[in-house]
């Protein structure tokens, strides 16, 4: 974003419009080099120790704690090939990842249908902006509410339920359960993760060039020609760093699982909640570490892919 | 795209396929909202009332939750405003060579999953409430980590928009201090990203229910979720409401980003890592 631009300078004055006019490469350092010029370090400390404190700290537990006996805090690595060898375990993990994989492939493929609607459109009408807007509360802060819509639609007494049945004569209890299984939970992630990839796919369908269009018309090529050979690879890498980014939101995603399924733990995050939650298996507590360090190993796999992806899409952008 | 509005005249086939798309998909998504509407006033004997919206008064836990996340989502803000503006100034203006690492560190929790992070977060509570009392607030310090990857982008854009750096060079000739500096200069200049900042932190802790439900501290999310157990619609027509206070507040930030002079769209800082994760 750049609004910062937009608005006016206010104690800057002339100075600030002078700047505006002539942009100048940036000059890193430049400006305060006669402030302090020892301890320039110091500045930033207390919010590298905050961060240490919030963020690094509970990770290293996690960590740290995966490889402890839950007991007498020794080093072991029952915890970890307890995850391999507990079939549960390992069919969460499985859950986990088909469940990402699946939802980031069926919303990053409509989300990416949807972005060129949306970019075909005004870039500055309100119904860009209203897609947008929207597309943020669904993707990052539904959560709890997400689950309440899809328990309002598709539900015992959900919307269309209750449509079917009486339309159709079909019996609400057969046709309102599947919501609370793993379909249930594909077809809610789907929903969070459509607008998501709207918002990450958005930029690289707005950076394709209207003169790429012209001359490819202009060389005789219709549409499929250029989808084909010109827009399709400038946005593949985009389209397959989204999916990875999906893939790590819908492995990630904790609160509209646990808010739909209250028994059984089919994917690591609710396995994560028994072992947070129950008593029963109060002498395990290290094993919900192991777990959790499980889904940063994949999530680390999943991010070093994308960072590789992003690398060699700059480098081939540069060419 | 309205560069390509030429086209549109002899291109029907594509505005009869972009249409299909916004039709079916926009459908998909908002089929589910209404229905919360039509589930939220559903009378008997197919009839309208607004009984479950009038009941939200009725459960005082409800409006304890939500005076509780309004509270968190202004700390939230206050705490990431005084940690990470002033930060991300000093780097950019006397420590470039730290920016990347500035920049990996406020994107990071985007690669550690809320529940992970929540799994190893008790010891850290447990001084947190020995200093600080029983009290939900203590959420904030760890919010504050959950929105950086949000403020960082919008910050960042707003930093790279203006000549930050010439501009604190002229204050400083003219006598101006650090914190001159700060307040005088940069935060004016930068005030729409901070406004962006300040939003996405709100809607991002107005909807957090992993770490403030596993560490039992009853926010908005939490009592939502147990008062949806008892009785559905009440929680539906809040969920609803929450929605459309999240969606004013990001139709803000959109719009604000909207108002711009420069024909480079850039990527969203809704989108942080041109994408974000769902908590």
């Amino acid at each position: 974003m750049t609004q910062g631009a937009d608005f006016p300078l206010a104690d800057a004055g002339a100075l600030a419009r002078g700047a505006d006019d002539t942009p100048r490469p940036g000059r890193p350092g430049g400006g305060l080099k006669s402030f302090r010029p020892k301890g320039r370090h110091l500045g930033v400390v207390p919010f590298f120790v905050y961060v240490a404190i919030f963020l690094l700290w509970p990770t290293i537990i996690v960590i740290v704690g995966a490889f402890q006996n839950s007991s007498t805090g020794a080093l072991t690595f029952s915890n970890i090939t307890a995850v391999f060898t507990g079939s549960t375990y390992l069919q969460a993990f499985w859950g986990s990842i088909r469940l990402s994989g699946e939802t980031a492939i069926a919303g990053g493929v409509l989300g990416a249908l949807l972005a060129w609607a949306v970019a075909e459109g005004n870039p500055d009408g309100i119904f860009r902006r209203q897609i947008v807007a929207m597309s943020g509360v669904l993707a990052q802060f539904g959560g709890v509410m997400l689950a309440f819509a899809f328990l309002a639609t598709f539900g015992y007494a959900g919307v269309v339920t209750l449509t079917l049945h009486r339309v159709a004569g079909v019996n609400p209890i057969t046709s309102g359960s599947w919501i609370y299984s793993f379909t249930g939970l594909a077809v809610v992630y789907t929903f969070f993760q459509i607008p998501l990839m709207v918002l990450i796919f958005l930029p690289a369908v707005d950076g394709l060039k209207v003169e790429w269009r012209e001359a490819s018309d202009n060389l005789g090529g219709g549409s499929w020609a250029y989808w084909r050979y010109v827009a399709g690879p400038i946005l593949a890498p985009a389209f397959v760093g989204g999916l990875l980014l999906l893939f790590v939101s819908a492995f990630s995603a904790y609160a509209t699982a646990a808010a739909l399924i209250s028994q059984g733990s089919p994917i690591v995050p609710l396995q994560i909640r028994t072992f947070l939650t129950s008593e029963v298996v109060l002498g395990q507590a290290n094993m919900g570490k192991a777990l959790a360090f499980g889904m940063v190993v994949v999530v680390a796999v999943v991010m070093t892919l994308y960072a590789w992806l992003q690398r060699r899409g700059a480098k081939w952008q540069a060419k | 795209m309205a560069r390509r509005a030429g086209h549109r005249g002899r291109d029907w086939p594509r505005t009869l396929v972009r249409w299909t798309i916004l039709v079916v998909i926009g459908a998909y998504l908002l089929v589910p909202l209404l229905s919360m509407l039509e589930f939220s006033t559903r009378g008997v004997n197919s009839s309208r009332t607004a009984q479950a919206w009038a009941a939200i008064s009725s459960y005082p836990q409800m409006l304890t939750g939500i005076a509780v996340s309004l509270e968190l989502a202004v700390l939230t803000v206050l705490g990431m405003l005084c940690l990470l503006v002033p930060t991300m100034v000093w780097v950019h203006l006397r420590l470039p060579g730290v920016r990347r690492v500035m920049e990996f560190v406020c994107l990071l929790p985007l690669t550690i999953p809320a529940i992970v992070l929540v799994v190893g977060l008790s010891p850290v509570f447990a001084w947190l409430t020995y200093f600080f009392g029983d009290t939900p607030l203590v959420l904030a310090f760890v919010f504050v980590v959950l929105v950086l990857p949000y403020a960082y982008r919008s910050v960042d854009a707003g930093l790279r928009a203006v000549d930050i750096a010439t501009l604190s060079e002229a204050a400083q000739g003219l006598g101006a201090s650090w914190w001159g500096v700060l307040f005088r200069i940069v935060i004016p200049s930068i005030r729409g990203a901070l406004l962006s900042a300040a939003v996405l932190s709100i809607a991002l802790v107005m909807g957090e229910y992993t770490i403030a439900s596993l560490l039992n501290y009853n926010t908005l999310q939490v009592v939502l979720y147990q008062v949806g157990l008892q009785d559905a619609p009440v929680s539906v027509a809040v969920s609803l409401a929450a929605l459309m206070f999240g969606f004013i507040l990001l139709f803000v930030v959109s719009s604000a980003g909207g108002r711009r002079r420069g024909a480079v769209r850039e990527e969203t800082p809704l989108a942080p890592l041109e994408g974000g994760l769902q908590s």
